[in-house]
């Protein structure tokens, strides 16, 4: 009786999840600079990886599967923002600007802190 | 249901390549390859159990740690052109 329940509720969640992964996906491709990519390739990580994986745990039921899903998605949470960060670092002290509507550069960012200096 | 999800996936990894292709800068390839990782993670979770065999799980958190330290091992490389120097917090 709770089956096809269930069955609905795993839908919505995986079919959320493809919404945010696809939509992540263009935006990956679509956007113009690598830090507003950066943000695309975020949201993916978070909210697709979170509603894919809740999807598939709720099909999973209480077993050893639903474990090792969570886990995945522990891992994910803790190394995508690791990433994340890494790279944007890697990316600012490369010397990258941001880039702007009207294409000037950020002067009122001060870049003498930056890693690179050291 | 995990065919349409794997779909997806699969659509959003192609559009990570191409992007890992076109990639004006450096960053942008190794953001799209972390990308692609992270896709990877999850459609090796949907193909367990697209074909039930839930035993891929292991593999995918496996890869999820690979994919991880994959990412921050080019990103120093590319910072330090070697991968035994220690930071610059030494």
């Amino acid at each position: 009786m709770i089956g096809p329940v269930l069955d609905a509720i795993s839908w919505l969640l995986l079919i959320g999840g493809s919404f945010f992964v696809l939509t992540g996906g263009i935006g990956l491709l679509r956007l113009p600079d690598v830090y507003s990519r950066m943000h695309a390739a975020g949201m993916t990580d978070t909210l697709g990886a979170g509603l894919f994986i809740a999807g598939m745990a709720v099909q999973a039921g209480f077993t050893l599967v639903t474990v090792k899903l969570l886990l995945i998605l522990l891992f994910i949470l803790f190394t995508s923002p690791t990433a994340t960060y890494a790279l944007a670092n890697a990316v600012w002290s490369g010397g990258v600007q941001p880039k702007r509507r009207d294409g000037t550069a950020c002067e009122t960012i001060d870049r003498s802190d930056g890693p690179s200096k050291s | 249901m995990f065919a349409a999800a794997a779909a997806a996936l699969l659509i959003t990894m192609l559009l990570a390549l191409l992007r890992a292709f076109m990639g004006p800068t450096l960053y942008d390839r190794i953001l799209a390859v972390n990308t692609f990782g992270t896709k990877t993670v999850l459609m090796i979770a949907v193909l367990g159990f697209l074909m039930g065999r839930p035993e891929f799980l292991d593999i995918a958190l496996v890869y999820a740690l690979i994919n991880f330290i994959g990412t921050i091992a080019v990103l120093k490389f590319f910072r330090y052109g070697d991968l035994g120097r220690a930071g610059e917090g030494k």
